[in-house]
C-alpha cells in the first residue's frame, strides 16, 4: 500500500517539467530536434557500418573450425590477403596434440565472367575441400561443389554475373558449372565464389600465387599459442581474425570514430542544453525550495524533463532511420537491425541523461534563501 | 503561533564576523498580523529568514505550533526543516515569484506536489482548496491565466493564495507592496489581514512602508538587528480605518 502510494507520487514529479515543455515548447522542440537529426546521423553512420562490415566479413565469419589460423610473419601483422601455409605447417597442426580437425582453406580475389560475355566481375575465390561440410554447416560450407569442374556462387555473385546453377562461368581461363547459388556471402567487398580445394590451388596458382592454403580453420582444445609459435602461425577466433582484413580494419577504424565523435557531441550538445536551461530557472528552483520542495523531487523533475525531450527526439530520428534505411537498402550496403537501430539509441539515451546530469549540479546547489529578497 | 526566542544571527566578515539579528524575541499569535519594521540593512528579512527556516541561527529558539504540537525550527535538521516549511509555513515573497510556465491554478497545485511522504494525501486536500483560495483573492476567473498575464497586484494576490493554500499554521510575508502603488498595496495588506484573522494564521510581516500600519494588529522596529520598539495594539481611531479597508475589499473582491 505505501509503495504504490508512493509510485503515485513519483507520477507526479514532472508537474512543474511538463508545464515547462509546454509553456516553451519553441526551445524544447529546437532541442528535440537537435536530437532527432542527431539519432539519425547516429543510426544511418551505424547501418551503414553494419553494411559495409557485412560486405567485408560475412564470409569469414561462417569459415568452420573454433579458430582460424594464419601465417605470421615475422615484422608484420597477419593478414588475410598475404597468407600462405605450406604443407609441412598444415601437417604440423593436423598432428599438433589437442587439434582434432583441420580443414585447409584459400581465398583468393579474382575475376569471373558469364559464359559468352568479356564483362568480368570481381570475386573472391574460396576453395574448400569436399568434405568442409563435416566440420559444420553454413551458407558458405553449403556452397561448397562436389567435383573440381563445379563452383557454389553466392547470391550477389550470381547477380552480378547474370547467371543461374547449370550455367558456365569462366575463372583466370577455365570454365565451371554454377552447381548452386546462395547466402549472401562478401569478402573485401567482392561476392564468393566456392570450388574444391584443388580447383582453387590450381587457380591461385594461374594469378600469381603458390597454389597452398592461406588459411586453416581448425578445431579442438590446444594450446593454440604454443603450436602457433612452432609453426610461425596464429590461431584467433573469426572475430579477432578480423583486423587481419586490411580494408576492414580501416574502414571500421574510420566509421567508428564518427560514430564516437556523434555520441560525444550528443552528450555536449544536450548536456549544454539542460545546463543553460538549469541555470536560467536556478530562481525558480529556489523558490519550489523555499515552499518545501525536496531536492528529490526537484532531481526527478529536472531528468523526467530531459527524458521526455530525449525519448521524443530519438523515436522521431529512429523512425527516420528505420525510413531511410528501407529506402537506402536497396542501393547502399545498410543494415536495419536491433544493434544498428536500438543500441545507438539507447546509448543516445543515457549519453543525454548523463549531459543533463551535469546539469543537476545547479538545482543541489540552489540556495532557497535567496528567494527571499528582491533580486530577482 | 509563532515565537522566536532570543534568536541572535550572525554572518561572516572577513576576519570577523557581523551581527544580523541581535537576541531578537518576538511573537505572533494566530489570527494576528504582526508588522516588522526598520531601515533598509536593519535585519527585520534576516529575522524572516530564521523564521522560515531558510537559514539556522546561531542561537535562540523559533517555535512554531500550538500548545499541544509545539517545535522548534532553529533546532531540525535541513530535511525536516524543508518538510516544516512544506506542511506548517506559508511564505510571500517580496516578488511574487510564480513560476512563468503555471497557470494560476496551477501555482496553487504545486504546493502539492513538492515531493515528500503522503504526496497523495496532501494533493487531494490541497487540490479541494485551490477553488476557495482563489476565490478569496478574487481571481477565480484569471485561474487559467499565466503570470504574465497578471498586473503585479494580481501577482501578489496568486502569492498570498499559495502561501495558505496548504493550511499553514504560520504565514511570512515580506514587503509584499514594494512593487506596488498606494492603492494597490493597500488592496493587499487588507487582503492578507483579513485571510490571516479568518483562517487564524500567525502572520509575520516585513515592512518599512508604514502607511498601511493600519492593517497590522502589533509593530515592532528593527534597528541594527535589535527590536527598539513595539506596539501590540493600535489606536482605536486606526483599527477603525482598517475595518473600512477590509470592507472596501470585500466589496470590491
Amino acid at each position: 500500500m505505501a509503495r504504490a502510494e508512493c509510485a503515485r507520487g513519483k507520477v507526479l514529479i514532472v508537474f512543474v517539467a511538463w508545464r515547462e515543455l509546454r509553456f516553451a515548447r519553441g526551445r524544447f522542440l529546437l532541442i528535440g530536434a537537435v536530437v532527432a537529426l542527431i539519432t539519425l546521423l547516429v543510426g544511418f553512420l551505424s547501418g551503414l557500418t553494419g553494411g559495409l562490415a557485412a560486405q567485408n566479413i560475412s564470409s569469414v565469419l561462417h569459415l568452420p573450425g573454433d579458430r582460424l589460423v594464419l601465417q605470421q610473419p615475422q615484422s608484420s601483422a597477419p593478414s588475410y590477403a598475404t597468407s600462405s601455409l605450406d604443407p609441412d605447417t598444415v601437417r604440423a597442426w593436423e598432428h599438433a596434440d589437442g587439434v582434432t580437425s583441420v580443414t585447409r582453406v584459400g581465398i583468393v580475389q579474382s575475376r569471373a565472367s558469364a559464359d559468352g560475355t568479356d564483362d568480368p566481375t570481381g570475386v573472391a575465390l574460396f576453395g574448400l575441400p569436399p568434405d568442409a561440410s563435416g566440420t559444420g554447416s553454413g551458407p558458405l560450407v553449403d556452397l561448397t561443389p562436389a567435383h573440381d569442374n563445379e563452383v557454389g556462387l553466392s547470391a550477389g555473385a550470381a547477380e552480378d554475373l547474370g547467371v543461374e546453377v547449370g550455367d558456365t562461368i569462366s575463372i583466370t581461363g577455365t570454365d565451371f558449372t554454377v552447381a548452386s547459388i546462395g547466402g549472401d556471402l562478401w569478402y573485401s567487398h567482392t561476392p564468393v565464389a566456392v570450388m574444391s580445394l584443388d580447383a582453387w590451388s590450381a587457380a591461385g596458382k594461374r594469378v600469381g600465387g603458390t597454389g597452398e592454403a592461406t588459411v586453416l580453420a581448425v578445431t579442438g582444445d590446444a594450446d593454440w599459442a604454443a603450436i602457433g609459435s612452432e609453426t610461425g602461425t596464429v590461431a584467433q577466433t573469426r572475430l579477432s581474425s578480423l583486423t587481419a582484413l586490411e580494408a576492414f580494419r580501416s574502414e571500421i577504424g574510420s566509421l567508428g570514430l564518427m560514430i564516437a565523435m556523434l555520441f560525444g557531441i550528443s552528450g555536449l550538445v544536450i548536456g549544454a542544453f539542460f545546463t543553460v536551461w538549469t541555470m536560467q530557472r536556478a530562481g525558480d528552483i529556489a523558490v519550489l525550495k523555499a515552499l518545501g520542495a525536496t531536492t528529490g523531487s526537484l532531481i526527478r523533475d529536472s531528468l523526467g524533463q530531459a527524458l521526455i525531450v530525449l525519448a521524443a527526439g530519438i523515436s522521431v530520428g529512429l523512425a527516420a532511420v528505420l525510413g531511410l534505411g528501407m529506402l537506402a537498402g536497396r542501393a547502399l550496403p545498410f543494415i536495419v537491425s536491433p544493434l544498428t537501430t536500438l543500441a545507438p539509441a539507447a546509448v543516445m539515451a543515457v549519453l543525454g541523461l548523463a549531459g543533463a546530469a551535469f546539469a543537476l549540479r545547479s538545482v543541489t546547489k540552489a540556495d532557497p534563501l535567496t528567494a527571499l529578497g528582491s533580486n530577482r | 503561533m509563532i515565537e522566536l526566542q532570543d534568536v541572535t544571527l550572525t554572518f561572516p566578515d572577513g576576519q570577523n564576523r557581523i551581527t544580523a539579528v541581535d537576541h531578537v524575541t518576538l511573537r505572533g499569535d494566530n489570527g494576528t498580523v504582526t508588522g516588522i519594521t526598520g531601515p533598509s540593512g536593519s535585519g527585520k528579512s534576516s529575522i524572516l529568514a530564521v523564521a522560515a527556516t531558510l537559514i539556522r541561527p546561531d542561537s535562540g529558539g523559533v517555535l512554531i505550533g500550538n500548545d499541544t504540537d509545539t517545535v522548534d525550527a532553529a533546532q531540525l535538521s535541513r530535511t525536516a526543516a524543508t518538510t516544516l516549511r512544506r506542511e506548517r509555513i506559508g511564505i510571500v515573497f517580496q516578488q511574487s515569484n510564480l513560476l512563468p510556465a503555471l497557470t494560476v491554478r496551477e501555482q496553487l497545485q504545486v504546493m502539492a506536489r513538492l515531493g515528500g511522504a503522503a504526496v497523495r494525501n496532501r494533493r487531494v486536500k490541497i487540490d479541494a482548496r485551490v477553488g476557495e483560495l482563489l476565490d478569496a483573492v478574487g481571481l477565480t476567473e484569471h485561474a487559467d491565466k499565466h503570470p504574465h498575464q497578471l498586473s503585479g497586484g494580481q501577482r501578489q494576490r496568486v502569492a498570498i493564495a499559495r502561501g495558505l493554500v496548504h493550511d499553514p499554521e504560520v504565514l511570512l510575508v515580506d514587503e509584499p507592496t514594494s512593487a506596488l502603488d498606494q492603492e494597490r498595496g493597500a488592496e493587499i495588506m487588507q487582503l492578507i489581514a483579513r485571510l490571516t484573522h479568518e483562517r487564524g494564521t500567525a502572520t509575520l510581516l516585513v515592512t518599512h512602508d508604514l502607511i498601511h500600519r493600519d492593517a497590522l494588529d502589533a509593530l515592532v522596529a528593527v534597528v541594527d538587528g535589535r527590536i527598539t520598539t513595539s506596539v501590540a495594539a493600535l489606536p482605536a481611531t486606526t483599527r477603525r480605518v482598517r475595518q473600512r479597508g477590509r470592507e472596501m475589499v470585500c466589496c470590491c473582491g
